[in-house]
């Protein structure tokens, strides 16, 4: 069975589908991350997906699997470089892919990742949300 | 006027890798927008699955079709598994008995153009879809 590569860069893991993945090879990639996460203690991973010309059900599931399992293990996943017409598929699928973080391609990730590091020296003032403006205490 | 059908079988993971392969040489072939290419090689890959997980392994056929008017795509994947009982339920988002999304019936249903299903109880399921160009 063929396997995913996860590099370690910097503080940062990558991931990069190069393969039209069976089933087998996703989900072992999904425990090959996880334990990689502990290994290096990273707070950053990142799983570049333009490479791949379609995401169904299972992958998507996974990707999924992989942004919350990163999550409880303390480490934050972005997915990168989506097709748009993946994106479009997708949607229509009925997957919105809640819950992922996702940027156009690995250098926008990975300043995503580098801005939570700094987040708490920052004032949060990317968190402009104009739905919630109008309500306020009567 | 329909060319001749390819099959393959649906037996294993590999297998399922298979048919999104041949289904996107097909998609190609028959000039599918790049976006009806991704739809239909992501509704097979789903209905795949389901012949090898759901329908103990089958096959699939793929041909290319032609009306008066278009050239398409059609597939066919058959399996002699248990069949789905509650069609409606299974067509329904979310609704799965193997642990899934339940996106893959209901989803694929979506993306192409025509979606047919044949199932009964205890004899298998044989599901048709067809995506058009525009
Ligand atoms: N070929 C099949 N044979 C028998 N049952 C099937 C078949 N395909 C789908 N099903 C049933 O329909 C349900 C929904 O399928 P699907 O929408 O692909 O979701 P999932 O694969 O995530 O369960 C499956 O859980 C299964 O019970
Ligand atoms: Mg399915």
């Amino acid at each position: 069975m063929e396997r995913v590569p996860v590099l370690k860069i910097g503080d940062i893991l990558l991931v990069s589908i190069q393969i039209d993945m069976e089933d087998q090879v996703a989900l072992q990639l999904q425990e090959d991350l996880a334990d990689k996460i502990v290994a290096t203690g990273t707070h950053g991973v990142i799983i570049d997906i333009s490479a791949l010309d379609i995401v169904d059900s299972f992958v998507g599931r996974t990707l999924a699997t992989i942004a919350s399992v990163s999550r409880v293990l303390d480490a934050e996943t972005v997915v990168v470089g989506m097709r748009p017409a993946v994106a479009i598929t997708l949607v229509e699928l009925g997957l919105s892919l809640p819950g992922i973080r996702t940027a156009l391609n690995v250098e926008l990730g990975i300043a995503m990742i580098g801005t939570r590091d700094l987040s708490g020296l920052l004032d949060d003032e990317d968190e402009d949300e104009p739905d919630q403006a109008a309500v306020t205490a009567p | 006027m329909n060319d001749e059908s390819q099959r393959l079988p649906v037996d294993t993971d590999r297998d399922v890798v298979r048919v999104r392969q041949l289904v996107r040489t097909v998609a190609v072939a028959v000039k599918l927008s790049l976006v009806d290419q991704t739809k239909i090689v992501t509704a097979a890959s789903e209905l795949a699955r389901n012949t090898l997980v759901y329908g103990g392994g089958g096959e699939v056929e793929v041909t290319r079709v032609h009306n008066e008017r278009r050239a398409g795509i059609r597939i066919v994947f058959a399996d002699q598994g248990p069949g789905i009982v509650d069609l409606d339920l299974a067509l329904t988002d979310g609704y799965t008995t193997g642990g899934g999304l339940g996106l893959g019936l209901s989803g694929a249903r979506r993306l192409v153009d025509e979606f047919d299903i044949d199932t009964e109880a205890g004899k298998g399921t044989t599901i048709t879809i067809v995506k058009w160009c525009r």
